[in-house]
């Protein structure tokens, strides 16, 4: 990432004075595309909806109201904290910070272990790790369906096998969305890390054990303070699409499983659509996101300082 | 003495072991059920090739068919355009010295990646209503190039940065325009890292299920979106053919970029 920074790095100016023409086309692009979009979003979520979705431009604080307050059946109770959103972005959050902290125990080992290999065997490592996350995620979360459905070959060994003597029930519930968070994105927690662990100098070991440190000890103390920014952009990635993701949760999961990205795909598609009401959600969806990205980018320069 | 081995921690061979079971298992028994001779998901009824004469010849092949050459002419063409672009930003950021809004412009570019997918397809949605776009193909065209500008430029500006001016300095030293430094000398230099940009690029789009099936409009589908269609109708032998089949395509394309990113490598 460092090698990204803006600005810096390279110094060439043999096109100097064509900058702007050279940019145009993304500024173009991305500005009417993508900012201009969200802006509407963040207006939209200002409105008052229109029945059958759509807005009505007049001005309205519904949305957010709707999101956090509950004023009773006619609205004309005194308001209450409405808690069905909290809870729903809260499930988000927990599972998305669950799934980021397994891929984090899975992955730092894998990462570790195909770091250490020769060369040769190395990139034939990285290769079988990158395969799937090239392969449509659609297709892989479905496949996991198939799996772990009750009637899925998972199920049939292991009732086959005697280990169980009724299917696991795995299907359609948070433990279901759990495993296909964590099986989404586990591929963006290993390599970030892996680059982390091929660039450590194993000198920093060998000084570790000469001063009788165990082998834990010198992953604790050492290693794992050294290769950080790599855990920490490892869980960036995995915890940021795990927040908003949509195809695992429905996917996998049920009512009760009920995730940010279906609140929002729901007020967009279903019949009972609220187009204020979805923008809101996306917004504070991505408030969140913001404010961890920041956090991120904070810690960042602070190391570059220090 | 033994020397202690560093590198080495017991356990982690165990773990790399679970994470590779976990990251395919699901894909090999969906490819192995895909040759399932009977008409159920359960139960195996011998090997054959009849789902996949069913996804080319079958009742659904041609809603299959035109989702798929709306995926594949969608691919290709949001590739290229953001490779176009990507690559024009890298020049810009990478060759032509400080210039005013460069951090800002940095941002830009990785915006698409920072906001949540659900995100661009709720803002996108609003955008195309709001300024009368039905959906389509050319809506899906719009909201993939621009997602798919920070994957290609990514491999581009880190090949660019590779490459040494001093080519182009010699090339324009022997009176080369700056256009034929870029044209004759830069950009033979850079193809492997824009290669690379546009397979990730293609790859991103085709793979984008949330911002199309927000966008895309009604009677329109991607392959994705007509899969996800079938598929909450429950899981059917023909889709786990096309899944395959679709498995097959990804595993070429890994082999095809890594090829091309080891031969870029050798010629540095």
């Amino acid at each position: 990432m460092a090698a990204m920074a803006p600005g810096g790095a390279s110094s060439s100016e043999i096109y100097k004075g064509n900058a702007s023409r050279l940019l145009l086309p993304t500024w173009v692009v991305i500005g009417v595309f993508l900012l201009v979009p969200v802006a509407l979003m963040a207006t939209y979520s200002f409105l008052t909806k229109e029945f059958r979705g759509g807005v009505i431009w007049e001005f309205s604080l519904a949305a957010y109201d709707q999101f956090f307050l509950n004023r009773g059946l006619f609205g004309d109770e005194p308001p209450r904290i409405e808690w069905t959103y909290i809870t729903i972005f809260w499930r988000s959050i927990w599972q998305a910070g669950l799934a980021t902290l397994l891929c984090l125990l899975i992955g730092f080992p894998t990462a570790w272990f195909i770091a250490t290999r020769e060369a040769r065997m190395r990139t034939v490592w990285l290769l079988i790790v990158t395969v799937p996350y090239w392969v449509n995620l659609l297709i892989r979360t479905v496949s996991m369906k198939f799996l772990i459905r009750d009637e899925g070959p998972l199920n049939a060994m292991l009732l086959w096998s005697g280990l169980i003597d009724q299917p696991l029930g795995l299907i359609n519930t948070n433990l279901a969305v759990q495993l296909g968070l964590f099986y989404s994105y586990l591929p963006f927690m290993v390599l970030p890390i892996y680059a982390a662990v091929e660039r450590y100098d194993f000198a920093l070991s060998e000084a570790a054990a000469d001063l009788y440190a165990g082998r834990w000890t010198t992953l604790r103390l050492v290693i794992l303070p050294v290769v950080k920014p790599g855990l920490i952009a490892g869980c960036i990635l995995v915890f940021v699409p795990s927040l908003g993701a949509f195809l695992a949760p429905d996917l996998l999961g049920g009512a009760k499983s009920f995730m940010i990205g279906s609140l929002i795909e729901e007020q967009f598609k279903g019949a009972a659509g609220n187009w204020p009401f979805g923008a809101a959600a996306a917004m504070i969806l991505m408030s969140i996101v913001m404010v961890v990205l920041l956090v991120y980018a904070r810690s960042q320069t602070r190391e570059a300082k220090a | 003495m033994k020397q202690l081995d560093l590198r080495r921690f017991p356990g982690f061979f165990a773990i790399t072991l679970l994470c590779v079971v976990v990251l395919y298992a699901p894909l090999l028994v969906v490819s192995v059920y895909s040759f399932n001779a009977s008409t159920s998901i359960t139960n195996w009824g011998g090997v054959s090739l009849e789902w996949y004469v069913d996804v080319f010849t079958g009742p659904e092949s041609p809603k299959f068919q035109r989702a798929a050459m709306n995926s594949l002419i969608i691919a290709v063409l949001a590739g290229l355009c953001a490779t176009l672009i990507a690559t024009s930003a890298a020049v810009a950021m990478h060759r032509a010295g400080r210039f005013k809004g460069k951090t800002a412009t940095f941002a830009l570019i990785n915006l698409p990646l920072m906001v949540p997918e659900v995100v661009t397809a709720v803002a996108s949605l609003i955008f195309f209503t709001a300024i009368g776009f039905s959906g389509g193909v050319g809506t899906i065209l719009l909201a993939h190039i621009t997602f798919c500008i920070p994957f290609a430029y990514l491999p581009i500006a880190a090949r660019m940065q590779s490459v040494p001016d001093s080519y182009e300095q010699a090339a324009m030293d022997l009176y080369a325009t700056p256009w034929e430094a870029f044209r004759l000398v830069l950009l033979p230099l850079m193809m492997p890292g824009i290669f690379s940009g546009f397979l990730l690029a293609f790859i991103i789009s085709l793979d984008d299920f949330l911002i199309t099936n927000f966008v895309k409009g009604a009677g329109v589908e991607t392959l994705p979106t007509a899969i996800f269609g079938a598929v909450k109708q429950g899981i059917k032998p023909n889709i786990m053919a096309i899944s395959t089949l679709m498995l097959g395509v990804s595993v070429v394309f890994v082999t095809l970029s890594w090829l091309i990113g080891r031969s870029g490598q050798a010629k540095t």
